[in-house]
């Protein structure tokens, strides 16, 4: 019973951080609420067992991925959202229905199956700092050591692209 | 024997002069020119001798394989035997002596290296054609030929009428070779090869009824004729050659009047199998021949030009050499074809000589009176004309008389082509000794001092009174007029027929006789003694009136241009419309020019190139292009470079790819 | 004892939130953001079923999903700061040629 109100609780805050973003004019606002979004994501992925992926959520997303956002919006000096008129009809023509319907769509079909699928029970399993290490460092061994690759190209890219012209 | 040599060493020489001559100094050009020339000459006279002291015959040369395609098989071989010997000898010769004559022509012209280049090219190719051993190769020397000939006609190629006489010389050609060509795909479709040896071979065993037809071998020859007509100056496709005198005297002389212009009639007598077993292709022949020879010799006598009158005269001389050939006199051909080269190289060289004393007139009524300036260039000009108009003892009188004699006797011939043989004759001797006195007797015409014009042909820049040329212009004069005189007596008694008979079996009565008669030289030495015989009194009388028609040509030239110098004008003025219609030359150039190239530029014009070209071919490409161009304004609103439609786009399309799943899933 | 389609539930909101952000803002960062929003919607996804499942290996894609985010963060806000540079402004619809 305690683990359906506390995922009541955080899915809700999910939800109003999801729903701030958008709201928000300013984007130090939305990063803010996206960063209660991760932070409630975290307890709703230790609600799954998933002890260390809420610890990475919390360190990695909301600690040094947001901080990037922040920074760049604080040295870009970023104001309030302009309303321009020259807006893509497409999106709003087409994009926003076509969201909706999906999103419907899907939630319908989530809700009318909803009972019947696989309760999560708590406790039941974890997935521990310990058992993810071995199975990074055994089975995915290659993929974890391409990953640094990525992460150096990544790093030498944004030095380049963020650099000023000569 | 290493035949290739004679063709190579010429094309080596225009290869060192045409790659490096730029830099060479005008002795060096000369120098590598004449020398590659005279060891071509040279190397022709050492296989010559060697023939002509018993060696084996024909002397043929297998270079390397050309072409092998399943059995049929060209190679570049070449060949010698009397016919080609023939050619050779006076191909080289006379190239030689001209090539010595241009060294002292051409000093002060630009373009030195690129004259002796060109002349070199053309020495390659001529040799090329007259030693090829097939006909394919033969008509590599045959384009090329025409192409030297191009390059040589707009060598001052500044002046816009030497390069359009350049083109309609090349284009007239295209015309004759188009047929030669068809004939030779006719010849690989029918026989199955196109070396000389094999295919007479087949040709001779052919018998009526077999699968080639008399009607093929008629079409193949008249195909080739037609190429005869381009390349040697007949009816029809003679304009381009008085056009041609544009280009530089010596050229003249030795492309224009001995060599190349003489290939239509090698080739003809070359292909005598096949012609003469197609008795009217061999009559179009003649007639052609005749007509040429006739209706030039009337142009030239209305000319004023002194290298134009020479240039009808060479028309109607090459008229007399199909005459010969059409009534299958093939060796009387050919020996007009060498004393021809001698006389008429002789009159052009004499020419050139003539106006490069006059400062560059070529206009004979501003001459006169030369004979006292320039003695050398008179005598020997003398002999050359007497040769051409039949003088006995002369050189041309032999060769004429011959192919006169032939013309009467010969079974395919008939008293008409004598007839208009002996007036064309007539005509001849006329309007040469008319050049003659024109141009050596009387006063001299022409100012002394040239104000100005002396810059007009070839661009020669001489001052005061005319002058004889240097001895290097006059030694090739001497060499000339010395054959001229004397080059007749090799067909003293039937010498020079019987010499080529081996190639060329002078008369065959019926093709059908003669595919029955095993080999057919064999059959030859009874054939031709016998009407020697019987008809020598008759061939004595005909011979008299020859003689007779050329000493009154002579003389009624005398009367009205020495004698008489008021005449000629007055004649001119009775004739009226007749003699402007001559002097216009029958106005053929105009009535080409209004039947065939204006309709032709005009139908290109409105045809090929407002419809086709430009209505269909840029249409199809425009409208192609401008279908992609709209096409692609109309796509280029999805592109319109927001993200955010490009958002909306994939958010439509995933909504369609999820509904479309949860429908299939919950059907 | 939640249902896993609670989860999904949850998961597919936060996605469609994601595409509805970058649908409706201008601003090149709250985009950004909102591409942050999609993957965590998918990476809920991920672990809830490897829960449900008892596998690690959702655990895992999890983590290098998130390794991409970081190295992406990194890159995409080094374009911002260049995209800035030139065109002073944050708003995409200004951005729609690839030559100034």
């Amino acid at each position: 019973m305690l683990e359906t109100v506390l995922f009541l609780i955080f899915a809700a805050i999910c939800v109003g951080g999801a729903i701030n973003l958008l709201a928000q004019k300013h984007p130090i606002s939305s990063a803010l609420s996206l960063i209660v979004v991760m932070g409630s994501l975290a307890m709703v992925y230790l609600l799954l067992g998933a002890e260390f992926v809420a610890a990475v959520q919390i360190i990695i997303y909301a600690g040094a991925i947001m901080v990037l956002f922040v920074f760049v919006i604080m040295l870009l000096n970023a104001g309030e959202e302009e309303r321009s008129a020259t807006g893509s009809r497409v999106a709003m023509v087409l994009g926003v229905p076509g969201l909706l319907a999906a999103a419907v769509t899907t939630g319908w079909v989530l809700t009318r199956h909803g009972p019947a699928s696989t309760p999560v029970v708590l406790g039941e399993f974890h997935g521990s700092a310990h058992a993810i290490g071995r199975l990074l460092f055994h089975e995915f061994l290659l993929p974890f050591e391409v990953t640094s690759v990525l992460i150096l190209v990544a790093i030498m890219g944004a030095v380049v692209l963020a650099r000023r012209g000569e | 024997m290493t035949l290739w040599l004679i063709p190579l060493l010429p094309l080596a020489g225009a290869a060192i002069n045409g790659l490096f001559g730029r830099r060479f100094s005008r002795k060096l050009v000369a120098t590598v020119a004449l020398a590659f020339t005279a060891a071509s000459f040279l190397w022709a006279l050492v296989i010559a001798s060697r023939f002509l002291s018993g060696g084996q015959v024909p002397i043929a040369d297998h270079v390397a394989t050309w072409l092998q395609i399943g059995d049929f098989r060209i190679e570049y071989g070449f060949l010698v035997d009397q016919l080609s010997m023939v050619m050779m000898l006076v191909v080289t010769g006379v190239g030689f002596l001209i090539h010595i004559y241009s060294v002292a022509y051409m000093e002060h012209e630009g373009g030195y290296y690129r004259y002796f280049s060109y002349l070199n090219l053309f020495m390659f190719f001529m040799l090329t054609l007259v030693l090829a051993n097939n006909y394919l190769l033969m008509f590599v020397g045959w384009e090329g030929v025409g192409l030297a000939s191009y390059l040589l006609i707009g060598f001052f190629f500044r002046r816009d009428s030497a390069a359009d006489a350049g083109k309609k010389a090349f284009i007239t050609n295209r015309i004759g070779d188009f047929g030669f060509l068809i004939a030779l795909f006719l010849l690989v479709k029918n026989f199955g090869t196109l070396q000389f040896a094999d295919l007479f071979d087949k040709v001779a065993k052919y018998s009526p009824g077999a699968e080639v037809g008399v009607g093929v071998l008629t079409a193949i020859a008249l195909l080739m004729l037609m190429g005869a007509t381009g390349k040697s100056a007949q009816i029809p496709l003679y304009v381009w050659l008085p056009d041609a005198m544009e280009g530089p005297t010596p050229v003249s002389a030795l492309i224009h009047a001995a060599t190349m212009v003489t290939a239509g009639v090698y080739m003809i007598c070359r292909s005598n199998a096949i012609f003469s077993r197609a008795p009217i292709a061999l009559t179009v022949v003649a007639i052609i021949g005749t007509l040429t020879a006739f209706f030039a010799a009337t142009i030239g006598i209305t000319q004023t030009d002194i290298k134009r009158v020479l240039a009808y005269s060479t028309v109607s001389q090459l008229g007399y050499m199909f005459m010969a050939a059409g009534v299958a006199a093939y060796s009387a051909a050919i020996f007009h074809l060498m004393t021809h080269a001698f006389f008429k190289g002789l009159l052009f060289l004499g020419a050139g000589s003539v106006i490069h004393g006059v400062g560059g007139e070529q206009d004979m009524r501003k001459m006169g009176g030369l004979k006292k300036y320039m003695p050398w260039t008179f005598w020997t000009m003398f002999a050359a004309t007497c040769a051409i108009s039949g003088i006995p003892f002369f050189a041309g009188f032999y060769s004429k008389d011959e192919i006169l004699w032939q013309a009467y006797s010969s079974p395919h011939g008939s008293w008409i082509f004598w007839l208009v043989g002996v007036i064309t004759a007539y005509m001849t001797s006329f309007y040469m000794f008319r050049l003659l006195f024109m141009t050596f007797t009387g006063e001299y015409r022409g100012a002394i001092e040239p104000a100005h014009g002396h810059g007009a042909h070839d661009d020669h820049g001489h001052h005061g009174t005319p002058h004889e040329s240097p001895w290097m212009m006059l030694g090739p004069l001497v060499i000339l007029g010395i054959l001229s005189v004397v080059g007749g007596y090799v067909g003293v008694g039937h010498r020079f027929e019987n010499f080529l008979a081996p190639v060329t079996p002078s008369v065959l009565s019926e093709p059908q006789t003669a595919a029955l008669a095993a080999p057919e030289s064999a059959a030859l030495p009874a054939q031709q003694s016998e009407p020697a015989s019987e008809n020598s009194g008759l061939e004595d009388e005909l011979m008299a009136i020859s003689i007779l028609c050329a000493f009154s040509g002579l003389g009624l030239a005398w009367f009205l241009y020495v004698k008489r110098r008021d005449l000629p004008d007055k004649i001119a003025d009775s004739l009226g419309g007749l003699y402007t219609t001559v002097l216009n030359k029958y106005y053929v150039d105009q009535i080409y020019g209004a039947a065939i190239i204006r309709p032709l530029i005009n139908g290109s014009r409105a045809i090929l190139w407002r419809g086709i070209d430009a209505g269909a071919i840029d249409g199809t490409l425009n409208a192609s292009a401008k279908g992609a161009q709209e096409t692609g304004g109309a796509f280029r609103r999805l592109q319109s470079g927001n993200i955010r439609s490009y958002a909306g786009w994939v958010a439509a399309g995933a909504a369609v790819v999820v509904i479309y799943m949860v429908w299939m899933g919950t059907r | 004892m939640v249902p896993l389609s609670w989860y999904l539930l949850l998961s597919a909101f936060l996605f469609a939130s994601g595409v509805a952000g970058f649908l409706i803002r201008r601003n090149i960062i709250t985009i950004f953001m909102s591409i942050e929003l999609m993957l965590n919607g998918v990476n809920l996804a991920f672990i809830a079923f490897a829960t449900v499942r008892h596998s690690l290996n959702g655990n895992v894609f999890v983590f290098f999903v998130m390794v991409v985010a970081a190295a992406e963060a990194a890159v995409g806000l080094a374009i911002i700061i260049a995209v800035y540079r030139t065109r002073e402004t944050l708003n995409v619809d200004r951005v729609n040629l690839l030559k100034l």
